[in-house]
């Protein structure tokens, strides 16, 4: 069989928000662009975001700007952000989404007719532009049809649609190729064929999303295996920060076959409180010493913020999620948990039907339809689900750009700019701030090569090989390997975390590493999804061994890193970063390495005793001195 | 709590199939997509289908549940007698690529035939002022999820192969209606609507309306409202006495 071939300059792997805006501006920027995608194009996972795009507009708060976002992102992630990305997205947001309104988006209008901002967790003024409960859908579309508009300029002017910006959807990346070590293109599959397919490319940006397919209770779709970080992995390339995953505190508990779907956070933005079996607002409890000022102590104050918020403090309700995803955890184990192992979240009794029928349209009719459940008469069940992955390829802030030349990465795939959590609302944002600058830095990179690299042909008939293995042979089932992964990685390296659990389920990967190269696919090669979740095991293997020997390593709790056998914060831990890199293609390495100190026009903008709580004595004195 | 269950699944690909039998476990909470995805996992690992979102939200597991159009994410078990052989079969108005997977690419053909969102001159990108009340209607349409089962379910183009090249099917026609009741769009899509994409092939027998998951008013709120436009643009005495006169002096 011959393999396709075509020539690009810069080829995007993922169709997400991410990977739509970083192919918008190298096509705007005159760059040939491919967008390779698992799905069909405007599927991508950013549909499932509910609940907003955060940018400091100041529409609804005149009080919000670029400053009060980068100190809440910086707070939610427990400082150990990369802060310029911090910086870079806080003052980007804003000029991104009013982009998206340019481009036909219709979102919630403030009275004036501005674009209106919603409250979240960990935001100190209403910050999320948002349509209801379906702003991922809002943001998918509009840049699929800004694609679709390019495409009509080009149709304009060159007869060809497709002239410069083409999508090739539903067809898998299996290997980035190299000409030494630059990038020289990728090697991947048609899905609906099975005919192998080459990309002749000097740029290539990542935005593959996540990895949340590693875990059995998950909000993220088959598509989130991790491959992007595992190309990256074997392209040479090192990943950040992969102990930190973010359980989102509400998931759907029940019906079993939805577990894990996720309840937007809106529901608590909006009004809606979590509550034990016992009646009881249980999130007062568990408010920690570093946002202690920051938080109502009372069902009062909390109640009156939502009218009030000059003069009282948010509901606990509203803390980062690591914060509220742990004490629903805690409530369960307590036995203070709802008969299906949740906890309920109730916005029946806080604000009348219509009012939730119009402002949560799309959870209405998920709990209605998938549940049998009716939000406005009854409290909801939540409880932890894996939602987003902190942790991805290490990237140059302003260009997007890893360490392996002509490799470049945005979006969840990325890793650094949500420190060890990120807050709700940043991942919208995150996606058009450095989609649009990896886009840029791929098509700056190829404007300065002098010569265009080429793929080795050994390369390609090895990726080939490696692509066919699984139809060849008759081995164990594809699907048996996923689920022990995922219940291993459920189990063991799942909220909260222990040594001795951690390093069990390290043998148990090793083990799936040899059960994932033996797995057969039965069938033909047309749409045949057992072959395609054997080759994506490969990247779940890899990427759950970065996951584990992290979280082995890192010795206290963080963010989306929770060690029982070390449940303090520790100043030491914050200036440090795990980096994960593969040698031979097999295992996984892990070694420290410190982060750069804040520029001092960023860390001045913190009080003192704010730093105090995450900074060490060491730091402190750093500090003062600049201060001075 | 769980049971077998019988399931006719539509398998084949190359223009050839049929339905094969299976029985298959169903427990308590299910939905038809679980069933499909226990075969794959249990008893016939390349049944190829579509899925993504398992919550109703990105319009990918379209098919055809006891001949009726249904998001297979969204359709509980518990509305079956347990005794019920239910039948899964693709969508029939596009061609087969394998079992359940049809190739749907009509449609993102006929989305790139649809001029895009034409803002006036001299916006800038954060100058958009618009009412809440206004943004409404086109917000309505833009809930869409991009299943196709509009377009699949309407007869102007089921079992109607010929048609296809001049009618969009509601889908589109909606995406018109959309872009013309945006409030900041300029671009004038009444004749086109009618000339390039066949709106008035729809008789508006609301087929579409009752299959979309959305629960989006194609007909009463897109269709009839953008026929009404294209009408009053028709028949306005001032355009048409415009026409006659413009017509005449360029002869």
């Amino acid at each position: 069989m011959e393999i396709e071939r075509h020539e690009y300059d810069v080829v995007v792997i993922g169709a997400g928000g991410a990977g739509l805006r970083a192919a918008i501006e190298a096509r705007q920027q005159g760059k040939r662009t491919a967008i390779v995608c698992k799905s069909l194009f405007g599927k991508a996972h950013t549909v499932m975001a509910e609940g907003g795009a955060a940018a400091a507009m100041g529409n609804v708060n005149s009080d919000d700007n670029w400053m009060v976002h980068f100190r809440d992102t910086m707070r939610g992630g427990k400082f150990l952000n990369n802060w310029r990305m911090a910086e870079l997205h806080a003052k980007e947001a804003p000029d991104r989404v009013w982009e998206l309104e340019a481009w036909g988006a219709l979102f919630d209008r403030t009275k004036d007719g501005k674009i209106s901002q919603r409250n979240f967790g960990g935001h100190e003024y209403p910050r999320l532009a948002h349509v209801g409960d379906r702003t991922g859908l809002e943001m998918i579309r509009t840049l699929q049809q800004r694609v679709v508009a390019l495409q009509q300029e080009d149709y304009e002017t060159h007869g060809d649609y497709e002239a410069y910006i083409k999508v090739f959807q539903e067809c898998t990346v299996t290997r980035l190729l190299k000409q030494d070590d630059r990038i020289a293109g990728a090697f991947g599959y048609w899905r609906e064929s099975g005919a192998y397919v080459l990309f002749d490319a000097p740029a290539v940006v990542l935005a593959t999303g996540g990895i949340g397919k590693s875990y059995v209770v998950t909000s993220n779709s088959w598509e989130y295996t991790g491959d992007g970080h595992a190309l990256a992995l074997l392209a040479g390339a090192k990943l950040i920060n992969m102990e930190f995953i973010q359980f989102h505190p509400t998931g759907m508990v029940w019906p079993p076959s939805v577990r894990g779907i996720l309840v937007t956070e809106s529901v608590r933005g909006d009004g809606g409180v979590l509550r034990n079996s016992e009646g009881e607002r249980f999130m007062f409890q568990y408010i920690p010493e570093v946002f202690k000022d920051k938080y109502a102590t009372t069902e009062e104050e909390g109640d009156r913020w939502y009218t009030d918020q000059a003069n009282n403090r948010r509901p606990p309700e509203l803390l980062p999620r690591d914060e509220v995803a742990r004490a629903i955890n805690a409530e369960v184990k307590a036995g203070r948990g709802s008969p299906q192992g949740g906890v309920y979240l109730d916005v029946s009794t806080r604000l009348p039907a219509e009012e939730i029928k119009r402002r949560l349209p799309s959870m209405h009719h998920q709990f209605k339809e998938l549940a049998d459940v009716d939000i406005t008469a009854e409290p909801m069940q939540v409880g932890p689900t894996c939602h987003y992955i902190m942790g991805g390829v290490e990237v140059d802030a302003d260009s997007g750009a890893a360490s392996v030349p002509g490799l470049f990465a945005a979006g969840e795939v990325s890793g650094g700019m949500h420190g060890s959590n990120r807050l709700g609302g940043n991942s919208l944002s995150d996606l058009l701030v450095f989609g649009r600058r990896a886009g840029a830095g791929a098509a700056a990179y190829v404007e300065s090569l002098a010569a265009r690299p080429r793929p080795a042909q050994e390369a390609v008939d090895a990726a080939r090989a490696e692509a066919e293995a699984p139809l060849q042979r008759s081995g164990e089932n594809p699907y048996e390997v996923h689920q022990e992964l995922q219940r291993t990685m459920n189990a063991l390296v799942g909220i909260i975390r222990k040594a001795d659990e951690v390093a069990e389920a390290l043998e148990v990967v090793e083990k799936l590493k040899e059960r994932a190269q033996l797995v057969g696919a039965a069938g033909s090669r047309v749409y045949n999804p057992g072959w395609h979740l054997a080759l994506d095991l490969r990247n779940m293997v890899l990427v759950s061994e970065c996951v584990a020997r992290a979280a082995l390593k890192r010795e206290e709790s963080r963010g989306g890193h929770t060690r029982d056998d070390f449940p303090g914060m520790n100043p030491e831990w914050r200036r440090k970063l795990l980096v994960c890199s593969t040698g031979d293609g097999r295992s996984v390495e892990v070694e420290e390495r410190v982060q750069p100190s804040m520029r001092d026009d960023l860390i001045t903008l913190f009080d003192r005793d704010e730093l105090k709580k995450y900074l060490t004595d060491e730091e402190m004195a750093e500090f003062d001195g600049i201060s001075k | 709590m769980s049971y077998k269950a019988k399931f006719k699944v539509w398998r084949g690909e190359g223009g050839e199939g049929k339905l094969e039998d299976f029985t298959v476990e169903v427990n308590e909470g299910e939905v038809v997509l679980d069933i499909i995805h226990r075969l794959q996992a249990t008893q016939a690992p390349d049944l190829a289908v579509r899925w993504n979102c398992k919550a109703g939200k990105c319009g990918s597991c379209s098919m055809e549940i006891n001949g009726k159009p249904r998001l297979g994410c969204m359709t509980r078990m518990s509305t079956f007698q347990e005794d019920e052989t239910i039948t899964v079969t693709p969508m029939r108005t596009f061609p087969v690529i394998k079992d359940l997977v049809t190739d749907v690419s009509f449609n993102y053909q006929k989305a790139r035939e649809v001029p895009s969102f034409t803002p006036p001159e001299g916006v800038r990108p954060g100058e958009y002022r618009m009412q809440q009340v206004d943004v409404e209607r086109s917000q309505e349409f833009r809930k869409c999820i991009e299943c196709f089962m509009c377009n699949n379910v309407c007869h102007v183009i089921r079992d109607h192969e010929e048609n296809k090249p001049a009618f969009s099917g509601p889908r589109f026609l909606m995406r018109i209606a959309e872009l013309d009741m945006h409030p900041y769009d300029v671009a004038d899509r009444k004749e086109s609507a009618q000339q390039d994409h066949g709106l008035g092939y729809c008789n508006i027998t609301k087929c579409c309306t009752e299959v979309c998951p959305e629960h989006i008013k194609i007909t009463d709120n897109a269709l009839i409202p953008m026929k009404e436009r294209v009408v009053d643009r028709k028949y306005d005495p001032l355009v048409w006495l415009g026409n006659k006169i413009f017509k005449r002096s360029s002869k």
